[in-house]
């Protein structure tokens, strides 16, 4: 059998990832379908996340399937030494899908090359979280009507934001035009914008964050400012407020502007914008599990036409 | 003439790699393990080239490398020669360069990359345009000629 575990979306074809689209649509008509009576999912987090877990549990768990499988790996081998090998090849034994976050990068690819069950990478460290940019890219397509030719404004940490690495990279075939705004400390690294560079994706960065500069912007995706992120605390303090999102900002904004955030939020888009028609991120959430019921689905080799 | 015969004098059996670069040719020797070998090793350095004005060869009698050998000194020399004897008669020569992936060489310099952590084979494709090689687990990259062995 084709092992069809999803590690990365980066290499999916336009045509793959218009599948996901739609059965997330399909999904989200009703999300409530026994379609894996009998199945049993497996949710294996050697690194705690709670929002991740949880919509992966309520998607298979609305899907009809079981779950098994830990939160903490401090309960687990893993803490008495067990390898992440050892660990995928029993649970194998069990589990018709396995859902994991690990600590460690490259850990989602590795597991999928030692069993024969379907691995469905939830975040393997700082390197890939495909489901989290499923559902970014699920998000952008519902609010916009397509991925075509948008202005996508990436704001804050853009060093270390892995969200807004994958989605830039996952963006590529859809022409999109970047602005990255953000301290300089915390800009887009080199190895993204040579991506653009390769890939005539035009980019522009910028540090001021004010209504003028997001005026154009189809997406603002927001991202926090975290302090353990900077070396100089005091480029901290000078800049920590400069990044934050007020509703005032948004007086300029196109219409069809929607912002966006992988939360949790901490302060960097302030609580009254949420009022606002162009506040998206708590649905963004609720895409999640429609995303996710795609990606388990599609590794079990469900088709869009099965749940038409 | 007599200078050439010198530098690649007749050997029965065995290997000889040329075209080393002078500084690499003792990183190349420890890594052989030169100096547990029992059979007639010849070392030469500094020796004239046409192609890199000097250069560095190694003449081993006996031994025959392997490809994962090979792959391992690829990594430091990019292009070296290698020439197996048999018998006195050459019966294989060509130049030595990078396979397209190298399987249990390279260390990953990225300590939160997987094959640091887990007991396992590094994999990492040689990417020969961009004088790169990329783990294939994490996607972190080293440059050619700067490349940390397992």
């Amino acid at each position: 059998m084709e092992n069809k575990s999803i590690v990365s979306i980066a290499n999916y074809s336009t045509k793959q990832i218009k599948t996901l689209l739609d059965m997330a649509a399909e999904f989200e008509k009703n999300p409530n379908r026994r379609i894996l009576e009998g199945k049993i999912v497996a949710t294996l987090f050697f690194e705690p996340s709670t929002r991740t877990r949880l919509s992966f549990e309520t998607a298979a768990n609305r899907l009809g399937a079981r779950v098994i499988g830990f939160t903490d790996p401090k309960v687990t081998s893993s803490s008495k030494g067990e390898t992440l090998k050892d660990t995928i090849k029993m649970v194998s034994n069990y589990a018709d899908v396995i859902i994991m976050r690990h600590k460690l990068e490259g850990a989602a690819l590795y597991a999928s090359e030692v069993t024969n069950v379907p691995i469905i990478n939830a975040g393997d460290g700082s390197n890939l979280h495909p489901s989290q940019t499923m559902l970014d890219l699920y998000s952008i397509y519902k609010t916009q009507g397509t991925l075509e030719n948008l202005n996508i404004y990436m704001v804050g940490d853009l060093k270390y934001g892995r969200t807004v690495h994958s989605l830039l990279m996952s963006m590529q075939p859809y022409n999109p035009t970047f602005h990255f705004i953000s301290p300089k400390e915390l800009e887009m690294p080199k190895e993204y914008k040579q991506f653009c560079e390769d890939n005539n994706i035009k980019y522009i960065e910028q540090q001021d964050f004010t209504a003028d500069t997001i005026a154009n912007a189809d997406i603002l995706y927001m991202t926090r400012v975290q302090r353990e992120r900077f070396t100089d605390l005091m480029e901290y303090e000078r800049v920590k407020d400069a990044y934050i999102l007020k509703a005032d900002m948004l007086c300029k904004c196109k219409d069809n502007m929607k912002i966006l955030h992988p939360l949790p939020r901490v302060n960097e888009i302030e609580y009254n914008v949420d009022d606002s028609p162009h506040a998206y991120y708590f649905q963004q959430a609720q895409n999640g599990l429609y995303a996710r019921q795609a990606l388990i689905c599609h590794v079990l080799g469900i088709t869009l036409d099965d749940i038409k | 003439m007599k200078n050439k015969d010198l530098q690649v004098a007749a050997l029965k059996e065995g290997s000889v790699i040329d075209h080393i670069p002078v500084d690499k040719l003792f990183t190349l020797v420890q890594m052989l393990q030169l100096d547990k070998c029992t059979e007639p090793v010849t070392i030469g350095n500094n020796l004239e080239s046409k192609k890199f004005n000097k250069k560095g060869i190694i003449k081993v009698s006996g031994k025959f490398f392997t490809d994962e050998e090979l792959s391992r000194l690829a990594v430091v020399c990019p292009n070296m020669k290698l020439t197996v004897i048999r018998d006195y008669e050459v019966v294989e020569k060509r130049q030595i360069s990078l396979p397209e992936v190298l399987t249990d060489v390279v260390k990953c310099t990225n300590p939160v990359c997987i094959t640091n952590n887990e007991p396992m084979h590094t994999i990492f494709n040689v990417e020969a345009n961009k004088q790169i090689v990329k783990c294939h687990y994490c996607g972190k990259t080293q440059v050619i000629g700067n490349i940390k062995l397992k």
